[in-house]
């Protein structure tokens, strides 16, 4: 039955044993460690009968925070990966001189330098910003759950199933190699005509879904379920934020689903969008694509804006200086995100006159974005800074991100942007905005909302070790590519002939073994914490004496956030109740309304994984029964009324009474 | 500690100083200006990006916990004042830096024939530019002189001082055409064509590389570009005639096909049209050019009798190759011979307007004067054109 | 509303009770009104994509050899009518009338059986005559506009009978109510696509 090849192609489609890249010694390699970690974590989980309790209260959870906690431990995972990519890049370009050709072909090298910008965009800082929202703006808004628990629990499943899809591309298969946008017509069928685009169509239809949703959900939390006195002009920074990123989402992604799903048509089926002949129009996909890519930009900074907001005026111990004109400029930078995607293209040939106006529409957004540093430099102005790990993470933010937005204003000058599009220049300038921006601002949020998410806080000492690590890590890594940049050469190359540029990419390479150093002592840092979690308890609910409604509550929160929903009278408004001598009702509970968990989330999107597989390998029997599965899955489910209960008040008074012990407790100890 | 740290410093400020930084300091005229424009928008923003990271240091220093001497008001939020100053600072800097990027994208545009040798000298009159038609292959640069009638492979040569006009296309996939001594970049795509007015001004050798990730041979897709003086570069174009070789047609279709690290050399004659012919996406015989699809679009296609005129396609950079629920690949196929497209290509001097608006847009509107028009034009007539680059 | 009362002034912190904070039937229908813009932007993009491919013909045939505009004004009143007729159903829903509320949806369905019908004729029509999606530009634009608008339907009626089956089952109730007036947002939505459809695709193609 095996020796008939129609046979095989009907049962496997194109997957076949050398589909396995087992020629591969490196890929073979990362393939038996991850396995054996992954036989060893699953060992572990069966000993420890962890599976009954993961599923039960964790995977099937369709609560906010449990969701967003998932979300961050998917983030940091994908980050190892991701950062895997890039070290390995490093190493062959400092390799590659004087006739070397490094350890790398262009086959390998090529995939590594897509999956590494795939990977870090949507399945490490995506879900890294994703999670931080979902777990606090429900609490900053003083709600007991997201508009829609269940779509947040699928959505999270989405964003797994697309990092899944990615993750098996490195052993099934093969992953792009087109760069991490796949312009065509290299990446149409003639010149790509391997399963690597495949994969990244369906890893990023898979997990846009999940984002697109979770984009929905939030807009209509934070529209719909902010407590009673909680005006659009009191909302929390990093609640305005939130808003302003997810409105971005919902006006971003279906572009990015449009534009991949005419690629894939073009794939599959032979249209002719963004092909050479028969009237296509590859430029057209440039378009479109950046059309979603720079919002993408800004759906990942606001957020870190936000967060970098909260942490200020926290740590300063003080209110953040001028809020509306933060709200305003956070309004503004969302709405130019729009008018400046062409800056990512200037020398495609445009006029002059066309080039000028996204270059001047680029350079407007400096503006609002320049007010904010300022607010926040005025907020520690006659503040009183206690240098935490994530005000330390603020300031090396504001430091590193003007360089990054002076050079990014540079290469809005599109003469400039001629002679430094595409170089490394350029990978110098947006990983210092988006590690210098984005990634400095999620570790701020970490080890600024662990303590609410887990009840202790984490280590400072190795905390600071990542941070030291990081800071001087990334200067070391980034500052020789802009010199490089200015030397003309340009990104994506694998061997290089120049001597003298070697010494740039060595130094740049050690800034990477720093920045691993860096990662190494973040997963210490969470170790250690959790081994040391006794002495760093906190549970007052209020470690950083908070300023927003999220520190009102005990840490971890109940699983119903608040057990009245709080109403508000000022900005800050958990500063404002303690100023004002709240007290923490002790007696009247009542019965609360909550969602029920469901399973439905995990299994629509395994089969959507399983959809994607299929159709990425061309074996059409499964896309086609896991397609009438999925749908007649998600049919069934809607015949389901039974989703929610009530937390009886005897619970809600026996988990309220323990926090007042505890509180208690901490008084007089304290 | 601080000793130390000069110790540290020393060797990287000294490999900075003997590194030769190509951008800032470049051998041709445009690129001069642009690296100008660089340093002017640096330093404007400047202006205000130090004081900020200067304050940053200092608050933090100043209002740190342990400074109990600094003064602590935990309400001030709010002052009409410094929020003015904050956005009219970098609102003035972005005026004055909005200004600069107008003239200077309009002034450097590569459309624009240029307008100087160099600082101080200008061009001289009735003098000729060099014209140099460029095509990215897989994975190497084809340069063809039609002045001259000769092409080189990987190897690119102008004369010093003599204003240069590069007409750039691709055969396949995306690229972009970078010198970065010479002038800034621009992307070499397939069936449209772009435009780069340039001049070298010193003799010597430069580097020139594809700066658009095109696929597996990218590394190896650079060229030796040749600054030369009047004399040498007749001596260059000589050497070329005589070193044989004919780049026709079929040869060409040859060069097409995929190879990686191409060592520079160079062709005696190049067949007249080839240039026009691959930029048309028809050197394969009795393929429909697309200045010659253009023009038929533009008067609303062959109706039904052209939907069978395609003709299998039987080579796509690798192979022959097609999607699976797609019919096997094909092409459109010629309604003319090769000659009569190309001629009718040459003679529409202007393109085509592709349809008439008047029924929409009412009979007393005047219809725009295709003068105006000019883009990465889709084929030789320019017919093409997207609604985002007009 | 019942208001606990601090101690200390007359500022209150929080409600004693929390009805209209859980999840409720305007939360869905913004939430479902924010997801149909969001379709409405795919739609935005297939139609500017139709608008700078529909001219590239590749020196095949053109709107004006390819449509029959008679047969597509019978498609476009199908789709209309079913749009008054999801009205009419939404009426008798908010007077409770379960039954003639479920013989409106029926009548609606079969509207937009037959439009998909009409627009399946169309299509094999253009496809036997060899206009295929991969002929031109022009042609790959068109299937996948009014394709994705065809595939919106058929998902709308597919809707529609699951939604009939559980009124069926549960009544009216409120939570079948939601989900009636959310599909009603949905039919109409695709019903205003359609006349974009209609006028830039067909109309307009007629007169290129």
């Amino acid at each position: 039955m095996f020796d008939n090849p129609a046979l095989l192609k009907a049962i496997f489609g194109r997957l076949t044993l050398e589909s396995l890249p087992l020629h591969e010694p490196i890929v073979v390699a990362t393939f038996v460690v991850v396995a054996l970690g992954g036989i060893a974590l699953v060992g572990a989980l069966t000993y420890f009968r962890l599976w009954g309790y993961l599923w039960r209260e964790w995977f099937t959870s369709v609560d906010h925070k449990r969701i967003g906690v998932m979300y961050m431990v998917l983030g940091i995972v994908m980050l190892l990966r991701g950062f895997s990519d890039a070290i390995m890049m490093r190493l062959q370009q400092a390799m590659a001189f004087g006739g070397s050709e490094g350890y790398l072909n262009s086959q390998h090298y090529d995939q590594i330098f897509t999956a590494h910008g795939v990977i870090m965009i949507f399945f490490v800082a995506m879900p890294l910003v994703t999670g931080l929202m979902n777990f606090v703006v429900p609490l900053q808004i003083g709600a007991r759950d997201v508009s829609f628990p269940f779509l947040n629990n699928f959505s999270f499943w989405m964003t797994a199933g697309g990092a899944v899809i990615v993750m098996m591309s490195l052993f099934v298969g093969e992953f792009a190699r087109t760069g991490w946008l796949a312009y065509p017509p290299l990446s149409g069928i003639g010149y790509s005509p391997d399963v690597g685009v495949d994969y990244y169509i369906w890893a990023l239809q898979v997990a846009g879904v999940g984002t697109l949703l979770s984009g929905v959900n939030l807009v209509c939390t934070i529209v719909k379920m902010r407590a009673p006195g909680m005006t659009m002009m009191r909302m929390p920074i990093f609640t305005w934020t939130a808003l302003c990123t997810n409105v971005l989402i919902v006006a971003a992604f279906p572009v990015l689903t449009a534009v991949l799903a005419l690629l894939s048509l073009d794939r599959y089926v032979g249209t002719n969008f963004f092909t050479n002949d028969f009237g296509g129009n590859p430029m057209m996909y440039v378009n479109l694509i950046w059309i979603w890519g720079h919002p993408e930009v800004y759906i990942l900074i606001l957020p870190a804006f936000g967060i970098f907001s909260e942490v200020t005026s926290t740590f300063c111990g003080k209110r953040l200086f001028g809020y509306t004109s933060m709200v305003y400029a956070t309004i503004v930078i969302t709405i130019l995100s729009y008018l400046v995607w062409l800056h990512h293209f200037f020398t495609m040939g445009s006029g002059a006159s066309v080039n000028s106006f996204f270059g001047i529409t680029t350079m407007i957004i400096s503006i609002p974005t320049g007010a904010k540093i300022f607010n926040w430099l005025f907020t520690m102005y006659r503040g009183r800074i206690r240098f935490e790990l994530p005000m330390m993470w603020t300031v090396a933010f504001m430091l590193t991100f003007t360089v990054g937005g002076m050079t990014g204003v540079l290469l809005a000058v599109p003469p400039a942007d001629f002679v430094l599009h595409n170089s490394l220049f350029l990978v110098a300038h947006f990983h210092n905005v988006i590690i210098g921006g984005v990634l400095f601002g999620l570790f701020a949020g970490i080890s600024y909302w662990f303590p609410k998410a887990f009840g202790f806080r984490l280590d400072p000492f190795w905390g600071k070790m990542s941070f030291w690590f990081w800071v001087v890590g990334f200067w070391f890594a980034f500052m020789p590519l802009y010199v490089l940049g200015l030397m003309g050469v340009t990104r994506r190359l694998r061997v290089f002939d120049d001597p003298s540029l070697h010494i740039w990419f060595i130094i740049a390479a050690f800034g990477a073994f720093l920045i691993l150093l860096g990662i190494v002592s973040f997963l210490i840092q969470i170790f250690v914490s959790v081994r040391r979690r006794e002495q760093l308890r906190d549970d007052t609910g209020d470690p950083w004496d908070g300023r927003t409604l999220e520190w009102a509550t005990a840490s971890p929160p109940p699983a119903y956030n608040f057990a009245f929903t709080p109403v508000i009278h000022d900005g800050d408004a958990w500063a404002d109740m303690k100023q004002r001598g709240y007290r923490r009702p002790l007696t009247g509970f009542r019965d609360i309304h909550m969602p029920r968990n469901t399973g439905a989330g995990v299994i629509l999107a395994g089969l959507s994984v399983v959809l994607a597989v299929a159709l990425v390998w061309y074996i059409w029997w499964l896309a086609i029964v896991s397609f009438v599965a999925l749908i007649g899955y998600a049919i069934a489910h809607t015949f389901n009324y039974d989703r929610d209960f009530h937390i009886a008040s005897g619970d809600v008074t026996h988990v309220e009474d323990e926090r007042t012990r505890l509180l208690a407790a901490n008084t007089q100890a304290g | 500690m601080s000793r130390l740290r000069t110790l540290v410093l020393l060797p990287l400020l000294a490999s900075l100083g003997s590194c030769s930084m190509v951008v800032m300091n470049p051998s041709g005229d445009v690129a001069a200006q642009q690296r100008d424009l660089l340093v002017v928008s640096t330093a404007l923003m400047l202006i205000v990006i130090i004081p900020v990271m200067a304050l940053t240091i200092f608050f933090a220093w100043r209002y740190r916990q342990s400074n109990r001497e600094a003064r602590y008001e935990p309400d001030w939020d709010h002052s009409t004042h410094l929020e003015l100053v904050i956005w009219a600072v970098p609102l003035l800097i972005i005026i004055c830096l909005g200004a600069v990027t107008w003239m200077g994208t309009h002034l450097l545009d590569p459309y624009r024939p240029i307008g100087r040798v160099a600082a101080g000298k200008s061009l001289t009159p009735g003098a000729r530019p060099l014209e140099v038609e460029v095509v990215a292959l897989d994975w190497k640069w084809l340069f063809i002189y039609p002045e001259y009638g000769v092409a080189a492979i990987n190897e690119l040569a102008a004369p010093v001082d003599r204003p240069i006009t590069f007409r750039i296309t691709s055969a396949s996939v995306m690229n972009s055409f970078y010198v970065p001594a010479l002038a800034g970049q621009i992307y070499a795509m397939p069936g449209m064509e772009t435009k780069l007015h340039a001049v070298i001004n010193k003799s010597g050798d430069y580097e020139g590389f594809s700066a658009n990730y095109s696929g597996a041979g990218f590394s190896g897709m650079r060229f030796a570009f040749h600054g030369l003086n009047d004399s040498d570069f007749q001596a260059w174009v000589a050497k070329a005639k005589d070193g044989g070789g004919k780049l026709d047609r079929s040869s060409y279709l040859e060069l097409e096909r995929p190879s990686e690290n191409e060592p520079a050399r160079r062709y005696a004659s190049v067949q007249s049209d080839l240039y026009k012919a691959i930029l048309n996406m028809c050197v394969e015989p009795g393929k429909m050019c697309m200045s010659e699809m253009t023009q038929i679009d533009a008067k609303g296609g062959l109706g039904l009798a052209g939907i069978y005129n395609t003709v299998p396609l039987l080579y796509d950079k690798f192979t022959r190759r097609g999607t699976v629920f797609g019919p096997a690949p094909s092409y459109v196929a010629s309604i003319c011979t090769t000659e009569q497209a190309l001629a009718a290509a040459t003679n529409a001097a202007q393109p085509a307007l592709p349809t008439t608006f008047t029924p929409i847009l009412g009979a007393g509107l005047q219809r725009p004067t295709p003068m105006s028009i000019r883009l990465p034009s889709r084929s030789a007539t320019g017919a093409f054109r997207s609604p985002f680059n007009s | 509303m019942d208001l606990a009362h601090d101690v200390s002034d007359d500022t209150i912190f929080h409600l004693e009770d929390d009805h209209g904070h859980a999840e409720s039937g305007s939360s869905t229908m913004l939430g479902f009104w924010i997801y149909l813009m969001s379709d409405c932007l795919i739609f935005a993009m297939l139609f500017a994509v139709y608008g700078v491919l529909g001219g590239n013909y590749a020196a095949g045939p053109a709107p004006k050899d390819l449509f029959d505009l008679p047969l597509v004004a019978l498609n476009t009143t199908m789709l209309l009518l079913s749009s008054i007729t999801y009205g009419f159903a939404i009426l008798e829903m908010a007077k409770g009338r379960v039954r003639s509320m479920q013989m409106w949806l029926v009548i609606t369905g079969l509207f937009g059986l037959a439009f998909l019908g009409i627009e399946l004729y169309e299509f094999a029509h253009l496809i036997h005559e060899g206009a295929t999606p991969q002929r031109s530009g022009f042609l790959s634009s068109f299937f996948t506009l009014v394709g994705t608008h065809g595939l919106h339907v058929t998902f709308g009626l597919v809707w529609l009978v699951v939604l009939m089956v559980q009124v069926s089952r549960h009544g009216l109730i409120a939570a079948n109510q939601r989900r009636l007036m959310c599909l009603s947002m949905f039919w109409h939505f695709l019903d205003v696509i359609w006349i974009g459809v209609f006028t830039f695709v067909y109309l307009m193609g007629m007169l290129r």
